[in-house]
């Protein structure tokens, strides 16, 4: 790649994050971490638990301060661009103790600082039908949350993000405690964000076929093991390096493909 | 039959009692259900034992519970809030310490200063002994926490059930969290009289606890807390004129029969539901 293909791929890139640190109390959960994701990206972030996954969205989310090095969205600090990104959290972290509609969930995708709306309530009920027409549920509309499958509520969450109408859309753990079918639905669908233009990224711990569903993987173990097309950096070196000894069960991957790619 | 329900409200002392107990049963029954939702009963317990050194300097500075009742939740809450969010030993930790801290400390400073006040009437409350100038600053109180929880409801509700969406949504989340606390702490100030210090959390987490059994979402409790909570804090009025018991007693005992209802109710339309599946 020459200079300018360089400047160029910079320009493009919305997330770039140089030498990030994040450190959680005494220890470090992210050391040097560098990559730079562009606009319109599908982006599976894989690694152990305890690798940094979830530390990096929440830093991208600005919801924990970077330690050393740099992290920028659209080249401002994450906190200064709260709002650009929408984020579907991990299903237990959503205090569920009273009852939601599924419209109520999705209507907080349009809730912003000031306390009235600029909205009418007509324009607020169309966008929450627009949203949910998108992700196949309009007919739950007034459905009780806690009715609803695990694959169903993801699919909720990531209605309430495109009513936000972010560019940006992170998913912690999507796939976890979602059947198969339920796993396909939801990547059909953020397939179809994809191609709307949306920069989409996902913590996954599926690392089997990640080359026929992302463009780009980024491999996290504390630090960043590689990031870049997953044909060319999900090689067996790179596996080790994030699993360790525990890489036995990733036997079926394909890694020869990938390495006869390489070559 | 209206004649014996207005008879009470012949003395001036049993209007003012029955202003006191209509305002305590809207904003604890209000607050009841976000309470529930985010898990904050221990806290909002802690809330009303740390008032008790605060009403005891109080009132040996020659002020009334009421005239104490503003900047004392303010404070309360502010310095459990920063307390809480600062210390690394856990936030359950850290609210018992408090909570048994300022409830001694609060005995203590009684008895050192010498203040007189009638311990009893503390804990359990006296809506009887409320004055005209207390039914002003609790009304006053009550108005501004269903005004602010009217203006910053959908935050509100967003912040209760999803803290992490709702701050990388962009919402002042630091704010709406020392907002619930505060107008948590006015609250439970404004109750003490009419509850006490003890029973004031009857009046906080029993009727959104039974609105949660007979109701199906969020919103719909919010209107069936603050009914259960009327119908408990008059009720319990009632059967303290008429039976001569102590009010604040009789208002909780009062929701938790309302409680006991709802729980057979939901167990019941379980039951049909799984009959009838």
């Amino acid at each position: 790649m020459n200079v300018s293909e360089s400047n160029q791929t910079v320009e493009k890139a919305i997330i770039v994050s140089d030498g990030c640190c994040v450190r959680l109390g005494d220890s470090s959960v992210l050391d040097d971490v560098t990559f730079s994701i562009e606009k319109g990206k599908k982006v599976a972030v894989v690694g152990p638990n305890g690798g940094g996954k979830s530390t990096l969205f929440n830093a991208i989310t600005g919801l924990l301060p970077i330690d050393n090095g740099s992290l920028t969205i659209y080249g401002k600090k994450p906190e200064e661009v709260r709002g650009s990104i929408s984020y579907v959290p991990q299903k237990d972290l959503l205090n569920k103790n009273f009852e939601l509609t599924v419209k109520q969930v999705v209507e907080m995708g349009l809730i912003g600082k000031k306390t009235l709306s600029i909205f009418s309530q007509r324009k607020t009920n169309l966008k929450i039908q627009k949203s949910l027409e998108s992700v196949g549920l309009l007919e739950k509309i007034d459905e009780n949350i806690n009715n609803l499958s695990g694959g169903q509520f993801q699919r909720v969450l990531i209605a309430r993000g495109l009513a936000q109408n972010a560019d940006i859309l992170i998913l912690d753990e999507a796939f976890s405690a979602v059947d198969v079918g339920a796993q396909e639905d939801i990547m059909k669908l953020l397939n179809d964000i994809n191609l709307e233009g949306k920069t989409v990224l996902i913590a996954t711990h599926d690392i089997n076929n990640l080359e026929n569903k992302f463009d780009e993987v980024l491999c996290l173990n504390r630090h960043c093991c590689a990031y870049g097309d997953p044909k060319e950096v999900l090689t067996q070196e790179v596996i080790n390096e994030m699993y360790g000894s525990h890489n036995e069960m990733f036997r079926n991957h394909n890694i020869e493909k990938h390495t006869n790619n390489n070559d | 039959m209206i004649e014996i329900l207005t008879e009470p409200f012949s003395y001036n002392f049993m209007v003012r009692s029955l202003i006191a107990a209509v305002t305590s049963g809207i904003t604890l029954s209000l607050l009841g259900p976000f309470t529930i939702n985010r898990n904050m009963g221990f806290m909002a317990d802690a809330i009303a034992h740390a008032t008790l050194p605060i009403i005891a300097v109080g009132v040996f500075l020659g002020f009334s519970i009421s005239e104490l009742g503003v900047p004392a939740s303010i404070l309360i809450a502010i310095f459990l809030g920063y307390i809480i969010k600062n210390s690394n030993i856990g936030e359950d930790t850290a609210i018992g310490i408090i909570f048994s801290s300022f409830f001694a400390l609060g005995f203590v400073l009684i008895s050192v200063l010498e203040v007189t006040v009638n311990l009893e009437d503390l804990l359990f409350g006296q809506i009887l002994a409320v004055s005209r100038f207390d039914v002003f600053i609790i009304l006053g109180m009550c108005i501004s926490v269903v005004s602010l929880i009217t203006i910053f409801f959908k935050q509100l509700v967003f912040y209760s059930f999803d803290p992490v969406g709702a701050e990388v949504k962009g919402l002042n989340t630091n704010f709406l969290n020392y907002l619930f606390l505060v107008l948590l702490s006015v609250s439970i100030v404004a109750s003490l009289q009419s509850v006490g210090i003890i029973l004031v959390l009857s009046l906080l987490l029993i009727p959104a606890a039974s609105a949660k059994l007979v109701t199906n979402t969020f919103h719909s409790s919010i209107f069936v807390s603050i009914l259960f909570g009327l119908i408990s804090s008059v009720s319990g009025l009632y059967c303290s004129y008429f039976l001569n018991l102590p009010s604040g007693p009789s208002m909780s005992l009062m929701a938790s029969l309302i409680f006991i209802i709802c729980f057979f109710i939901n167990k019941i339309k379980k039951n049909v539901a799984f009959f009838n599946n």
